[in-house]
């Protein structure tokens, strides 16, 4: 576990640090999913830096694309790319759009940006594969705002219906959306027993608390149903000025001011686990 | 005019040429697999279903789940083959074609069935008289209109062996044959189904081509000679025949199954402008109007889809030309 706390402090330090290179970037988001992100590639899943389109390897659709810096942060850390390579993320001509891109850059698996289609390709991937008898993994994350989409909903119908099993859908349920709180626009209400009466094994936990994490995602495996984690999250996790502050979407230019400040905190952090 | 059928031999329907050349191809291939929305039995999918059981994958009433599951499922090597009625197909799974399918590179076979006026008595709901000019600005997709039964089942076969995204439309209504089993079909190549001199009639799906081969002979009976061209492939479109009938024949008129706005006719006049080949043209199919129950012939006639109309169009054409 310590060994992923520390991935989760390191794709925070390197996503503000790219967002805050180019100016702009969805940093609420980015970081209040960093955690999950880092028992995935910390622990969970299988896959090969060197060959990032391994047919052994288990699937990751980040279905709220936007957050592509935490994910480019965790595949740089674990040799898909050059970190130094982080920096150029939005630049013309870029492998590091600010949404995920699977055309673009190694080790991302689906392409993301118009809310609940990555999480629908995932079923379709997580179906491609029971079809073929393979027992790969697919993950696919999604945002609380993200859960508005109709689409998810569909995707939260048929997963059960087909059988499909080795699926699990994570929910960054941030409290937050671009306009406002999700509560104040739509609230998704008990999203865990939607999920549970839709047919999933469904789960709720701190989703900061990585080893929370990675039990919930071993009780998912184990079920012989699709998983669905919803992940009680803060909106700017890691940034105790803008944690849980209203408007915290997305950052450009002033709104950065003081990054550099939580990012030498974070660096102390890391060295304190080490 | 090599392979052409000669005279009139009623043609299967384009859904069955569809269904029988899916189901072919998947005792070949099995990483094909059929994928509908709950209209899978308005495209002989039962058919399919009965022989490959496990790859007729049914989702239910979610036309954007159609798109981007398929999108997903092509990512493990799959070769989705996704239905619907070409109105939900275009319209409802619009931006999941765009995104899912295309902007991400995956290879979807979106067949829509029912195009155009076909449509008939499930009224204006489902009529898809916009769907070409939905997906036709999709960069990198291949669109087909295929005519009859032979061009069908090339349509589907080049589709299964090609990477990409294809919207292929699928005509359930019966016409006549036009080409012999073996025509030598290729993508971006439009044929030239009856030659002529005064005037290029270029159609788009079935009913419009057999409604153009019926709009020529009425032409010749006045003495005008009327080529007829089958576009085949919307996208990508036959630039070069397009410029030599207009260079040849000096006026065109499109006929399409289809609104006259953002479909064939839009296409040729935006080959005809870019390649400085202004003719006279004028453009036959929907008028920028909604569809209404009715039989398909009903509704050829209310909406001025008829051969009088095709000929009416190709005699102004001809006497639009500059002396």
């Amino acid at each position: 576990m310590n060994d992923i706390k520390k991935l989760a402090l390191e794709i925070r330090i390197e996503a503000l640090k790219m967002m805050n290179h180019y100016g702009f970037g969805h940093v609420g988001g980015v970081l209040s999913v960093a955690d999950a992100i880092a028992v995935l590639y910390g622990k969970q899943m299988k896959y090969d830096p060197k060959n990032p389109k391994w047919d052994g390897r288990d699937y990751l659709v980040l279905s709220k694309g936007h957050c592509g810096p935490a994910l480019y942060s965790a595949l740089a850390i674990k040799g898909f790319f050059p970190r130094e390579e982080l920096l150029t993320m939005n630049k013309l001509g870029t492998r590091l759009p600010s949404h995920v891109d699977k055309n673009k850059t190694p080790g991302i698996d689906m392409t993301a940006g118009s809310l609940g289609q990555g999480v629908s390709c995932a079923l379709g991937i997580a179906l491609g594969l029971k079809l073929q008898k393979k027992d790969n993994m697919v993950y696919a994350i999604i945002g609380d705002g993200e859960a508005q989409e109709g689409q998810v909903w569909e995707t939260l119908m048929i997963a059960p219906n087909k059988g499909v099993k080795n699926f699990i859908v994570m929910l960054d349920n941030n409290k937050q959306q671009l306009d406002d709180f999700t509560d104040n626009i739509s609230p998704l209400r008990d999203m865990r027993q939607k999920a549970e009466d839709f047919g999933w094994f469904a789960v709720t936990v701190d989703g900061h608390d990585v080893e929370a994490i990675n039990n919930a995602i071993e009780l998912c495996k184990a079920s012989g149903k699709p998983g669905f984690i919803n992940l009680n999250t803060i909106k700017g996790k890691g940034w105790p000025a803008k944690e849980a502050i209203s408007n915290n979407h997305a950052f450009r230019g002033p709104a950065f001011a003081g990054v550099d400040e939580v990012i030498n905190n974070l660096q102390k952090e890391l060295e304190a686990l080490n | 005019m090599n392979k052409l059928v000669k005279g009139k031999i009623e043609d299967i329907e384009l859904t069955r040429a569809y269904n029988q050349q899916l189901i072919a191809l998947a005792r070949e291939n099995p990483l094909i697999v059929d994928v509908e929305a709950d209209l899978g039995n308005c495209i002989y999918g039962p058919d399919f279903k009965k022989e490959f059981p496990d790859r007729y994958i049914d989702i239910g009433i979610c036309e954007q789940s159609l798109s981007s599951i398929s999108a997903g499922m092509s990512i493990t090597g799959m070769i989705p083959f996704c239905h619907s009625f070409a109105a939900f197909a275009s319209r409802r799974m619009c931006d999941q074609n765009y995104i899912s399918c295309a902007y991400a590179k995956n290879n979807v076979k979106i067949i829509a069935s029912a195009p155009g006026i076909s449509a008939g008595d499930n009224g204006g709901t489902h009529h898809a008289n916009e769907d070409i000019a939905f997906v036709r600005p999709i960069p990198e997709i291949t669109v087909m209109d295929p005519a009859d039964s032979a061009a069908m089942r090339w349509a589907v076969k080049n589709a299964a062996s090609n990477f990409g995204v294809y919207y292929i439309r699928a005509e359930r209504f019966k016409y006549n044959r036009i080409y012999e089993d073996d025509f030598d079909f290729a993508i971006g190549k439009a044929n030239i189904i009856r030659d002529g001199s005064d005037v290029t009639l270029i159609a788009e799906g079935s009913l419009m081509v057999n409604t153009c081969l019926t709009a020529a002979e009425m032409l010749a009976e006045k003495g005008i000679s009327a080529r007829v061209v089958d576009i085949f492939t919307i996208k990508p479109i036959d630039e070069d025949t397009i410029v030599k009938c207009a260079k040849e024949t000096g006026a065109i008129v499109t006929a399409e199954n289809h609104s006259i706005t953002g479909g064939l006719g839009s296409a040729v006049a935006e080959v005809l402008c870019d390649k400085f080949c202004g003719v006279p043209m004028k453009r036959i199919g929907v008028p920028n109007r909604f569809g209404e129950v009715g039989l398909p012939g009903d509704l050829q006639k209310i909406m001025h889809m008829m051969p009088e109309d095709v000929v009416a169009a190709a005699e102004k054409v001809i006497a639009g030309k500059k002396k």
